[in-house]
């Protein structure tokens, strides 16, 4: 076992894992944060998408004791629980989601393209969540999701309220 | 899936990942992204004892300039090297080439060394190191060494790294040549069916010098060394479209799901003509 300690949203979590343990495993089954999914466990959907250090990761991919010292933003830490993130108000009001299994990721790939490119084009949309597949393919209203959120955001902070 | 057990130790410098290889036997592997040892772990096609985590070791990460060449550390995030002014002016094909590399966050984790010394044959990054004549350097237990792009990839994700060795760097000569690197897939961030990694030096209209990287047409990554000839003295798109009928002389490609083994070859030859003339601008 080892002793890990991780800042998940905001709050340090210190526990001991397992080496093998993945961190979306660690994430669900030990300190609950169960709105980052797992989808194809193989590392090509995205469902499991979270931040790690400010970058988005497959949480698939990373093993907990990897993510040791780091901090991780899930689905769960993007609003303080009265007002949404501009990116969840966007893909409520574009209805970016069909059965809503890929959103936590799609949304999570959202923040993270748009700390980088708050202007994307929509190709750059679409090769920004390449890493992310929507199995309802709901695919074009996901893209104006994260137009519409790019205009929230450079409207600034105060048109993300729901 | 959840991989087998292992041990997991985290090292900081070369010579402690040198002695954590060394005291964890033959079954000991190294993890820095873990991008592409992670999924293999999971589906359980490799059992590691030990894996011991380079990815925090200073040495291994970053790029620098080192006089007529750039170095870049093996931890480098795929993301951190697509994004490096260095690589973007120096050696743009290797950025080039990165960038279609599986997706965003595949990149913010996986790094450039893990996917030359997992030497994927359909990986892209090896094409583009052996276009820009990349070396190596390799540390172990009798000291460190180095080694040319041509004697590193040895077999279907075999390199010259041996089991108790580590790649620590691989250098690139500075290349302001013209470059593309071309990828055929199907889907979005899927493997390549057959990459190109092309390099040209064009002078007056007429190509001098071209140096050609190809994926997945061979168990390594290999040199399209018969068309490399062919274009010196190319100055139009027929002569290009010409030399690049030579893009699968002397390769090994395979029959799989994707593509039989005769349409890569045709794929070689129509996307070497193509990375050719965008390198080019002929």
């Amino acid at each position: 076992m080892a002793h890990i300690t991780v800042t998940v949203d905001g709050t340090s979590y210190k526990g001991e894992v397992e080496p093998r343990k993945l961190l979306v495993h660690w994430l669900r089954e030990d300190i609950g944060r169960v709105g980052t999914v797992v989808g194809c466990d193989t590392s090509n959907c995205g469902a499991c998408t979270v931040l790690l250090n400010g970058r988005s990761v497959k949480s698939c991919s990373v093993l907990a004791v990897q993510a040791d010292g780091c901090e991780v933003t899930t689905i769960q830490g993007l609003s303080d629980g009265s007002e949404w993130h501009p990116v969840q108000t966007a893909f409520k009001e574009c209805h970016g989601l069909q059965c809503g299994y890929c959103t936590p990721g799609m949304v999570m790939a959202t923040v993270d393209l748009l700390s980088e490119n708050p202007t994307p084009s929509e190709q750059e949309i679409r090769e920004g969540l390449e890493g992310n597949l929507c199995r309802c393919t709901g695919y074009h209203n996901i893209v104006k999701s994260v137009s519409y959120a790019a205009d929230l955001m450079s409207a600034g902070p105060t048109k993300g309220a729901k | 899936m959840i991989p087998v057990e292992f041990d997991y130790v985290k090292v900081t410098t070369i010579d402690q990942a040198i002695a954590a290889l060394k005291s964890g036997g033959e079954d000991s592997k190294i993890i820095s992204g873990g991008q592409s040892l992670l999924p293999v772990l999971r589906l359980r096609m490799a059992d590691p004892s030990v894996l011991v985590d380079c990815g925090g070791i200073d040495e291994m990460l970053g790029v620098r300039e080192d006089g007529d060449s750039i170095t870049i550390g093996a931890a480098t995030t795929h993301h951190a090297v697509m994004s490096s002014p260095l690589v973007q002016q120096h050696a743009l094909l290797l950025a080039q080439a990165t960038a279609t590399v599986a997706d965003p966050a595949i990149r913010h984790r996986g790094t450039s060394g893990g996917a030359l010394a997992h030497a994927d044959p359909a990986g892209d990054v090896p094409a583009a190191a052996l276009a820009l004549n990349a070396s190596f350097t390799i540390a172990g237990p009798g000291g460190r060494r180095t080694v040319a792009a041509k004697d590193f990839f040895l077999d279907y994700f075999t390199t010259a790294v041996g089991p108790d060795e580590i790649l620590v760097s691989f250098s690139i000569p500075k290349c302001d040549w013209g470059s593309h690197y071309a990828k055929f897939n199907r889907t979005a961030q899927a493997w390549a069916i057959v990459g190109v990694a092309a390099v040209v030096n064009v002078e007056g209209g007429v190509i001098k010098e071209a140096r050609i990287g190809l994926t997945n047409m061979a168990p390594t990554a290999v040199r399209a060394s018969t068309v490399e000839a062919a274009l010196v003295g190319a100055s139009s798109a027929a002569d290009i479209t010409a030399a690049a009928m030579h893009a699968a002389d002397g390769t090994r490609a395979t029959s799989d799901l994707h593509a039989k083994a005769d349409y890569r070859e045709h794929l070689a030859r129509v996307i070497t003509a193509r990375a050719v003339r965008a390198a080019s601008g002929i």
